[in-house]
């Protein structure tokens, strides 16, 4: 199936297995969502248990909260990654220290789907990676899936967290099919907040999540046929960040390539260097780079290719992290 | 005291909304609002019926350039012509619009070309057109942030204004027109403007198009009451309109212009209104609304309203018809030009990335001219390439 419709298939089954899950949000009842991701869902639990909420991301937020505090868990969708803004003030102020504020009284399990990213050829406000906000916010974890398996399991485990979880679900890849195997075994122990090496190699390891997971895929590919073995991290998390799999990765490739589409500067993959150096000094061949987004707003569509991490991009710093 | 939902359909006015045009074009007489209609001359009427009959044009024009592959997006405000038309010709030229991305009428109205209109859409720029050069404000897609500028730009008018008697108010003050829509309404952004705006006593028209619908969701989960009705919770008049009604629509913005302009502070109208087509071309209203729904207001639709009253006034001249297909064929123009633009923001007339580098900061930024030098080198590296490839067939 989909990722799309993997996470459907999830937030039915979060919402049948539990009563006190409630989705909300602009326009995912009637319409099932402008991506269609809520479809049907109205229908089978009802308006109340499917909000078409009034049209006001703080009050999503916020009621959500309140919501939670009551015993409820809530799934709230923000219709695209521009507009969650004006609840930013509720998530990183209010949401994130909820718990910390009461001094681990009071959990507030709200779960936050944002779709993100771009190479839509979408209009201004429609194509942003704003992950790193959140991920700068301690009390939030923040999750994003890859693959319609994943996507299924991660947004499963995520309504079921006793903490807040952020979603980016990575638009351009919605209609991407795979095997989701819905089993009870199915997600096979591996937790939300977990990476994953989704291809094994001994010369250089790619860290990629989300829109960026098949490019790093496309890239290992394409340095194979030059003879050059590319490990594939799926970080799928990337709030908590699972450093212990990109050590053991980058300490047997010897060299790291990490990619995101949000702008390189002040980006997670800063972070992650900086964390692997200090971890795996001694292991590296050649120094931690990042192939991400410029220091720019998101561009016009026409020229998003431009501003994109794509194949070409991903080579060339695999090359780099050889001339060493 | 509970409030019922207003009715769906909702082309019942509610009770106190100003229409002064009937559906067949027969012109009522209003205590407070007929006033601003008298002088009216004849090419007011016709430049209305005009902007209205050619926006619907271009805007046809943008559904079909979009399902051809030329637009990312189209944003249709087909049915919202009257409103718009009538809220435009009541501001003078020197009042500022700070719309959101329904308000073509408005930006074509101000001289903005289709094709700068279009470059959104296109995917070209996020706003193709010099705010200054129109005083239209560029789009907002982050619905309702707009009506805290619009505020604070009125706000700016006020302070500069405030030592000029209401004489030279009335000649040559500046007001500010806040669009939004009735799923904004809710947006926390129009409450925060409205306190302000009225704090101040500031020089802002809230223009809210209620055109039923946000995307899905009808109006009647914002509000339970008109949304002109929140006015008074703020302290200043709000006054529901029929948005189908281009003379209406005009009487009263003439009238609220006038109130913020001499000082009297903001005032909001609600056109009660509808989109007759989708909310964006990705949009499929079969999923939310009725046929009965559309034909409903079909039948209200404010361009044949203003067409009767034309005819029936003389003021469409003395061969309407000519008029009228004077009208159709600037129409016809209009689209075809737009067509043209649109076609042409290709190859060498695309933007690049350098622009946006150019652009982001207005003093220099070391990380972005870092940035640029390596988009410059890597960009270089391909055409490289392909004369390599060139030279080698
Ligand atoms: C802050 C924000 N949240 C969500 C959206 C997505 N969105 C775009 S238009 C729209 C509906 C707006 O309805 P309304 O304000 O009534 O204006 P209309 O489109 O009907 O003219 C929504 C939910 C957005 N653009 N900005």
């Amino acid at each position: 199936m989909t990722i799309a419709k993997a996470i459907n298939r999830a937030l039915a089954d979060e919402l049948a297995a539990d009563e006190k899950v409630l989705l909300m949000g602009e326009d995912i009842g009637s319409l099932g969502g402008v991506y269609r991701v809520t479809e049907g869902l109205k229908a089978r639990f009802g308006a109340d248990r499917v909000v078409d909420s009034p049209l006001a991301e703080s009050g999503i937020i916020g009621t959500s909260i309140g919501l939670a505090l009551r015993g409820y868990r809530p799934v709230a969708e923000i219709q695209f990654d521009g507009f969650v803004f004006p609840g930013f003030n509720q998530i990183t102020t209010q949401l994130a220290k909820m718990r910390a504020r009461t001094r681990g009284a009071a959990s507030v399990p709200v779960t936050i789907r944002i779709p993100y990213g771009g190479g839509i050829g979408s209009i201004e406000h429609h194509s942003e990676s704003p992950e790193a906000l959140f991920t700068h916010t301690a009390g939030l974890r923040v999750i994003t899936p890859s693959n319609a398996h994943d996507a299924y399991w991660m947004t499963r485990q995520a309504v079921r967290s006793q903490d807040p979880v952020i979603i980016f679900e990575p638009k351009r890849r919605y209609w991407l099919k795979g095997e989701v195997d819905l089993s009870e075994a199915g997600h096979r122990g591996l937790s939300a907040f977990e990476a994953q090496v989704v291809r094994e190699g001994t010369d250089v390891t790619i860290a990629a999540w989300g829109p960026l997971v098949p490019v790093a895929l496309a890239a290992a590919n394409a340095a194979a046929e030059d003879g050059r073995s590319v490990e594939v991290v799926d970080l799928r998390s990337l709030s908590p960040v699972d450093f212990d799999a990109l050590q053991a990765s980058v300490e047997k490739t010897g060299r790291m390539v990490i990619t995101h589409e949000a702008p390189t500067f002040g980006g997670l993959g800063g972070e992650i260097a900086a964390r692997l150096m200090e971890r795996s000094f001694l292991h590296l061949e050649a120094p931690i780079l990042r192939v991400g987004g410029f220091h720019l707003p998101y561009p016009p569509s026409r020229v998003e290719e431009q501003y994109l991490p794509d194949l070409d991009r991903l080579l060339d710093a695999v090359d780099r992290t050889f001339a060493y | 005291m509970p409030q019922t939902p207003p009715p769906t359909p909702a082309t019942e006015l509610p009770d106190g909304a100003v229409r002064l045009l009937d559906a067949d074009g027969t012109l009522h007489e209003d205590a407070r609002f007929s006033p601003y209609l008298q002088g009216l001359a004849d090419e007011t009427l016709q430049r209305m019926y005009r902007l209205m009959a050619t926006e619907r044009r271009v805007d046809q024009e943008g559904t079909s350039l979009q399902r051809q592959g030329q637009l990312a997006l189209w944003v249709p405000a087909v049915g919202q012509e009257g409103a718009q038309a009538g809220a435009l010709t009541a501001l003078r030229d020197e009042d500022w619009i700070f719309p959101t991305y329904r308000e073509h009428l408005l930006a074509l109205g101000r001289g903005v070309t289709p094709g700068q209109l279009f470059e959104l859409f296109r995917g070209t720029a996020h706003a193709g057109w010099t705010a200054a050069d129109h005083r239209v404000q560029p789009y907002t897609l982050v619905l309702a942030a707009q009506t805290l500028h619009a505020t604070g730009y009125a706000w700016g008018i006020a302070r500069d204004q405030s030592d000029w008697d209401a004489e030279r108010r009335a000649a040559e003050g500046q007001v500010v027109l806040a669009c939004f829509g009735d799923g904004a309404s809710s947006e926390g952004d129009v409450h925060e403007s409205m306190v302000f705006a009225a704090s101040y006593d500031l020089p802002v028209v809230f223009f809210c198009q209620n055109n039923q619908w946000a995307i899905s969701v009808p109006a009647s989960t914002q509000t339970r009451v008109p949304l002109a009705r929140r006015a008074a919770g703020y302290g200043f008049e709000g006054v529901t309109v029929d948005g189908n009604d281009p003379l209406a629509m005009h009487a009263v913005t003439a009238w609220a212009a006038e109130q913020a302009r001499t000082g009297a502070g903001p005032v909001m109208i609600e056109a009660h209104t509808f989109r007759s087509g989708a909310h964006t071309t990705a949009d499929d209203p079969t999923k939310y609304r009725t046929r009965e729904e559309e034909q409903a207001w079909a039948a209200v639709d404010p361009l044949a309203r203003l067409a009767a009253h034309l005819r029936a006034t003389g003021a469409a001249g003395a061969d309407p018809d000519a008029f009228f297909a004077d009208v159709a064929a600037e129409g016809e123009e209009l689209a075809r030009r737009t067509r043209e633009a649109v076609l042409a923001m290709t190859g060498d007339a695309l933007p690049t990335l350098d622009d946006v580098f150019e652009t982001v900061y207005a003093e220099p930024h070391p990380l972005v001219a870092e940035e640029l030098a390596w988009h410059r080198q890597w960009q270089a590296g391909f055409a490289d390439a392909e004369t390599a490839e060139g030279d080698a067939s």
